[in-house]
């Protein structure tokens, strides 16, 4: 979470919200929410756990990379 | 009875010691039926309560539509942390547990607009050129 803040705040193109998933259930369910944290990007690109930065910013760039993939 | 003991907030206000510049907690909500915008609202307080730099602005999602639209918010309750700017930092859901440490983190970076990440992240964020939407799950424990 920490991590997308931080993002955020390094540039105006990105919002990084933190969203408690046992109250929004709709959107837990929506984005097939099974562990935490679990990152949705862009809708496109989504993937479990806590990751160390490189490889945050690479699966979020993923996203307007045009290899949104799943992972 | 407040939602931080005086432990939190004696840390609270030692964290909050190291604002670099204001800071806005400007509270979503909603005025009937929901616990976790009473209870969001009153950790805020408590919050803010803890450093003169801090702010608070209170809507109502339905009132305030302007407001909630201008911030992209479209459900609560829900946090947005501003420092010089509105830098896009939400919170959606009360930011109590694992949250508000990332709350309290979001707080000091949107206070001096200096992320803390490599120099290699920022060489590559100049490269980008779409909007990003970061949805980050948590649960509070």
């Amino acid at each position: 979470m920490r991590l997308a803040h931080h993002l955020a705040v390094a540039s105006d193109l990105i919002r990084g919200d933190c969203i408690e998933a046992t109250e929004f259930p709709d959107l837990a369910q929506r984005y097939m929410v099974m562990a935490v944290p679990k990152t949705v990007v862009n809708e496109r690109v989504s993937f479990e756990g806590a990751v160390p930065e490189a490889e945050f910013v690479d699966a979020v760039l993923r996203a307007v990379n045009g290899t949104g993939a799943d992972r | 009875m407040g939602i931080l003991n005086e432990r939190d907030r004696a840390s609270v206000t030692e964290e909050l010691g190291k604002l670099a510049g204001p800071v806005k907690l400007i509270v979503f909500s909603q005025a009937l039926g929901s616990e976790y915008c009473i209870e969001t609202e009153r950790l805020v307080r408590e919050v803010a309560e803890c450093s003169d730099k801090v702010a608070v602005e209170i809507y109502n999602l339905h009132i305030d539509r302007e407001k909630a639209a201008a911030y992209g918010v479209d459900r609560v309750p829900a946090v947005v942390v501003e420092g010089a700017r509105d830098y896009g930092i939400r919170f959606f859901g009360i930011p109590m547990g694992y949250e508000f440490t990332n709350l309290i983190d979001g707080m000091l970076v949107a206070s001096s607009g200096e992320p803390r990440l490599s120099p290699e992240t920022l060489e590559r964020l100049k490269g980008l050129t779409e909007p990003l939407h970061i949805q980050v799950f948590s649960t509070p424990t």
